[in-house]
């Protein structure tokens, strides 16, 4: 019953926030919304506390039928690899609350009640066992992201909303077409039996192509990102952090879950052509995100560069690669999730994000800028903070794979520190030039607090990484036993 | 006559005889509250004794819920030497456009109150369009579809041109007659062919001859195509869509959902009724008839809506694409699962669409209609509650998860798949790709926009809790489909077996 508790307790309290706090004082709301979410990630602990390691397989299992005319079930359970990504999710959400806490004003219960859902349908995404209950929840998601960034959002919100959700639906419509034929080939929804299917080559390639659609746009992998950088543009601080953190960690679970297990042999045949992909986000994309003059765009490209490791390191089909990927996705979730509620700060006090609108913020604000530094050099993988334990991690698998991929991806490290030390020195650095900056005022215990927080998340999983790891090993293992046999 | 036959009819007949009885009843009984200030008053129909027309008829769609419930375990019954069938299929069927017809009532009576067309007129048209609609669903004989169908339509009509001081009522009323006309032609003379051919009305006798080889294989082709086109017709696909969008936008609210909601399931009946129950041996020629038209439509009517300004035309356009899924649910594998997809579609839309219609009609007033975009903007600032009643129609019309919507088009996506038209699948959610796009912007005019004009919900509390109701059941339906789904699948699965 954990994983329901998990995935129903923000989304109940997504539902009494939004009935019954339209009309009353914002505070109660803001409370309300703390509690729910602060309920919503203890209830996610004890998947941690009870998690067996030595289990490669399903854990805290739940089965219920749900739709029996298509033999629908209510199935969860989770292993190594989703159980990280429900607690990030659930911790997320946390940050997200607070972050709202007075830069929302308009429709606060509204703000609150769809980031409360928007977390407790993500959670579901990485526990369903049942093919149409993912899909169920992968979808619903894009309802409450469309309002986020549609009520609440920038200037050009309503295209960033159209586009996001228009974007998605394309990818997850030809998914929904692939789930009804394996469910035609082998009478079930379930994802596990699945995985045993026996599929042609043909059969394979065709259904690879269509989890691709929906995952690569999630991800977003070159040259399907187009969408990412105007959303996060036009996103509530609060909607980019989710976006970047868990959304499209929600595509890259997607290619572990059904990609790599139930079309093996497609995946093998096709993996140099997403290798491919992936090197150019890598290198293409990095090069882009340098020449960006507005803070989301820049991050927005580096987080396509950084998803670009993650799918790189799942199709170098190692173990080193896959847990590279995944930890480089749990790091990318704090890491991303800071820089973007750092451009946050910055644009509520001045309500800009073009980078050259700023220069010396530190005179003004030295404990910010400590902390965005910080953020700025785990970005660029630095030794000790968690982008590096996963990057390292990836490019080893590479070189192992082939020296050229290797270095290649290597290379992403040098245009991360570029574009990450370049925006911290025109942004941070150097003399005031804005009259507007030499008005800031430093960091507020609230701000401080989140700050913190993640920074010690990010620097833990640096120096120690080895809960993480220890996790996802054996169920990586797992995956790897079930890609290395051939379906045909 | 004999008892079981007089058992068969007895909703039918309680509802003919208490329609006949209202409308010489209105007559007599004084009006409480003569006229409203301000309101024009017609000087043919002063609305005499309409609030007990109304209260009576309440209770008696509410009766005749219960009766077709009741009646839902039992088995098939022919009756009335073999015009009549009363089965599982039909009693579900008729208790979906008994609720139909009922909330279409209570949603439209406040709107229909400022605009002076509450009257007692009204309403027995609407009771005995859902007459027709009885006999068409229960129809076992060409020549009872054909009445049932009649029936049907004619009160629509006049309903249609009830605003007679209105252009584009008169304008619309016109089209839809001529044009139902012209289709009832195509049905009667595709019947005449069948009749020819096979020398009988009985829908059972022709399916018997129709299954026999030796039977002019041509002519029943011929008569089938011309079966297609009148259904076609009745349904609104394209490409005898025309008049659909005219008089969706042209009729009065109140008569638009009449026509938008119960007669769907009617005319899903009616294509259940001819082409399964009666020309199922020529699967073989309808079902490629059928994958034209709902190719054409759900591209035609997708693509179409995003030009439209006017909500009602927009979902006009929206209902012919709604359509020609209903007709891609109709190409499923003859198991016993078969049809039942189709059916849930068919059922699950009627409910959607309540809920939008009933919106619109909520968010009219005295002197103005809710009709266009602009009438929706900013809804959300202020009445939250109203806004996500549309939030939910429309992300269930566009067929997101966790509403019905979503379950419906899985059902007959899933049925195109196991009849191994998976390309056609595509074609359909590439298609449902296009129609998000205006579903959507509906849902940006109320949540993303500044409120244009003045915005107030008018309507009982009665109607906005039902409102209520009604988009918390498309969510709740969406969320646990298994009830409705296997009443569906039980009702065709007994049916299909009975016959």
């Amino acid at each position: 019953m954990i994983l329901s508790y998990a995935i129903w307790t923000p989304i109940v309290f997504g539902l009494i926030i939004l009935f019954y706090g339209s009309e009353k004082p914002t505070a109660g709301v803001r409370w309300l919304a703390l509690i729910g979410a602060v309920l919503g990630f203890i209830a996610t602990l004890p998947l941690l506390i009870h998690f067996d390691i030595a289990n490669p397989g399903m854990q805290f299992v739940e089965k219920l039928s749900w739709i029996p005319r298509y033999d629908i079930n209510y199935y969860l359970g989770i292993d190594g690899i989703s159980v990280w990504f429900i607690v990030l999710t659930a911790f997320i959400n946390i940050i997200v609350v607070i972050a709202a806490w007075e830069v929302i004003e308009t429709k606060v219960s509204q703000y609150m009640a769809s980031f409360m859902i928007l977390s407790g349908l993500m959670i579901g995404v990485f526990c369903a066992l049942d093919a149409l209950l993912f899909y169920v929840f992968f979808e619903a998601t894009l309802i409450p992201m469309y309002i986020i960034i549609g009520v609440w959002g920038g200037h050009n919100r309503i295209y960033a909303a159209f586009k996001f959700f228009l974007y998605t639906l394309l990818g997850s419509l030809l998914t929904l077409i692939a789930m009804l034929y394996l469910y035609n080939v082998t009478n079930t929804f379930d994802i596990l039996a699945w995985q045993n299917a026996r599929l042609d080559i043909v059969e394979q390639i065709l259904l690879f192509a269509a989890f691709f659609m929906a995952f690569a746009v999630k991800v977003p992998m070159w040259p399907l990102h187009t969408w990412l950088p105007d959303v996060h543009v036009e996103a509530p601080t609060g909607g980019s952090i989710v976006l970047a953190a868990i959304m499209l960690k929600l595509g890259a679970y997607g290619f572990l879950r059904f990609s790599l297990p139930i079309a093996p042999d497609a995946s093998q045949y096709l993996g140099p052509f997403v290798i491919f992909l992936s090197l150019v986000a890598v290198i293409y994309v990095g090069a882009v995100a340098l020449v960006q003059k507005d803070m989301k765009k820049l991050v927005a490209y580096s987080s396509v560069a950084h998803m670009g490791f993650v799918t790189l390191g799942f199709f170098l089909f190692s173990p080193l690669g896959i847990e590279g990927g995944i930890v480089q996705m749990i790091s990318h979730g704090f890491v991303a999730g800071a820089m973007f509620l750092s451009i946050g700060v910055l644009y509520d006090r001045m309500h800009t994000r073009q980078i050259a609108d700023y220069g010396g913020v530190v005179h003004r604000m030295p404990a910010f800028t400590a902390f965005a530094v910080l953020m700025a050099m785990a970005n660029c993988g630095l030794p000790a903070t968690s982008g590096f334990v996963g990057e390292f991690m990836v490019i080893l698998a590479a070189v192992d794979y082939d020296f050229l991929i290797g270095v290649l991806a290597a290379t992403a490290l040098i245009l991360g520190a570029a574009y990450s030390l370049w925006m911290v020195k025109r942004v941070f650095f150097g003399t005031i030039t804005n009259a507007h900056v030499e008005e800031l005022k430093d960091l507020n215990a609230r701000e401080y607090f989140l700050m913190a927080v993640l920074s010690i998340c990010v620097i833990g999983m640096g120096v120690y990484p080895k809960p993480f790891t220890d996790i996802i090993h054996p169920a990586v293992i797992n995956l790897l036993q079930h890609v290395a046999v051939s379906k045909l | 006559m004999q008892a079981f036959d007089l058992y068969a009819i007895l909703p039918e007949l309680v509802l003919l005889v208490a329609t006949c009885l209202l409308l010489v009843a209105s007559v007599f009984v004084p009006e409480r509250v003569t006229s409203t200030p301000g309101v024009e008053q017609d000087i043919f129909h002063t609305p005499r004794g309409v609030g007990f027309v109304y209260f009576f008829t309440i209770i008696l769609l509410v009766y005749l819920v219960f009766a077709f419930v009741g009646r839902m375990g039992d088995p098939a019954l022919v009756a009335m030497n073999g015009l009549f069938q009363s089965d599982p299929f039909s009693n579900l069927l008729k208790a979906c456009s008994c609720i139909a017809v009922l909330v279409s009532l209570i949603y439209s009576k406040q709107y229909l109150m400022d605009r002076a067309l509450f009257r007692p007129d009204f309403i027995v048209l609407a009771l005995l369009a859902l007459l027709g609609q009885f006999v068409l669903i229960s129809g076992a004989n060409l020549l009872t579809l054909y009445l049932g169908l009649e029936l049907m339509a004619l009160p629509t009509y006049a309903l249609v041109a009830m605003r007679h001081s209105n252009e584009k009522s008169v304008e619309a009323a016109i089209k839809y007659f001529i044009l139902g006309a012209l289709a009832s032609g195509f049905l009667l003379y595709g019947m005449s062919m069948l009749y020819g051919v096979t020398g009988s009305l009985d829908l059972i006798e022709i399916f018997k001859v129709v299954a026999d080889p030796r039977v002019n294989h041509l002519v029943m082709a011929f008569g089938l195509v011309f079966i297609v086109s009148g259904l076609a017709f009745k349904l609104g696909v394209v490409p005898f869509h025309m008049w659909v969008p005219d008089v969706y936008q042209g009729a009065p609210t109140a008569v638009t959902l009449m026509i938008a909601a119960a007669p769907k399931i009617a005319a899903f009946a009616l294509l259940f009724r001819l082409l399964v129950n009666t020309l199922l041996p020529l699967l073989g020629d309808w079902q490629p008839m059928l994958i034209l038209l709902a190719v054409l439509s759900l591209v035609v009517g997708n693509v179409t809506a995003i030009a439209q300004t006017n909500i009602k035309r927009m979902l006009a356009y929206s209902a012919i694409a709604q359509m020609g899924f209903v007709l891609l649910g109709m190409l499923s594998v003859f198991d016993d699962h078969a049809f039942s997809a189709a059916m849930f579609y068919a059922i699950t839309y009627v409910l959607t669409t309540l809920g939008t219609f009933g919106l619109l009609m909520a968010l009219s007033r005295k002197g103005y209609d809710c009709e266009t975009l602009d009438g929706l903007k900013g809804l959300n600032k202020k009445h939250p509650w109203f806004a996500f009643i549309g939030l939910v129609m429309m992300f269930s019309l566009a067929g997101i998860p966790p509403t019905v919507g979503f379950a419906a088009k899985l059902g007959v996506l899933e049925a195109l798949v196991d009849a191994e038209h998976t390309f056609l699948a595509v074609i359909a959610v590439m298609a449902s790709l296009i129609g998000a796009f205006y579903y959507l912007r509906v849902v940006k005019v109320m949540y993303f926009d500044e409120p244009a004009h003045e915005i107030t919900i008018s309507g009982s509390g009665f109607a906005k809790g039902l409102l209520g109701i009604n988009s918390v059941l498309v969510l709740a339906i969406g969320i646990l489909p298994a009830s409705l789904m296997s009443l569906c699948l039980d009702a065709m699965r007994r049916t299909l077996l009975g016959s």
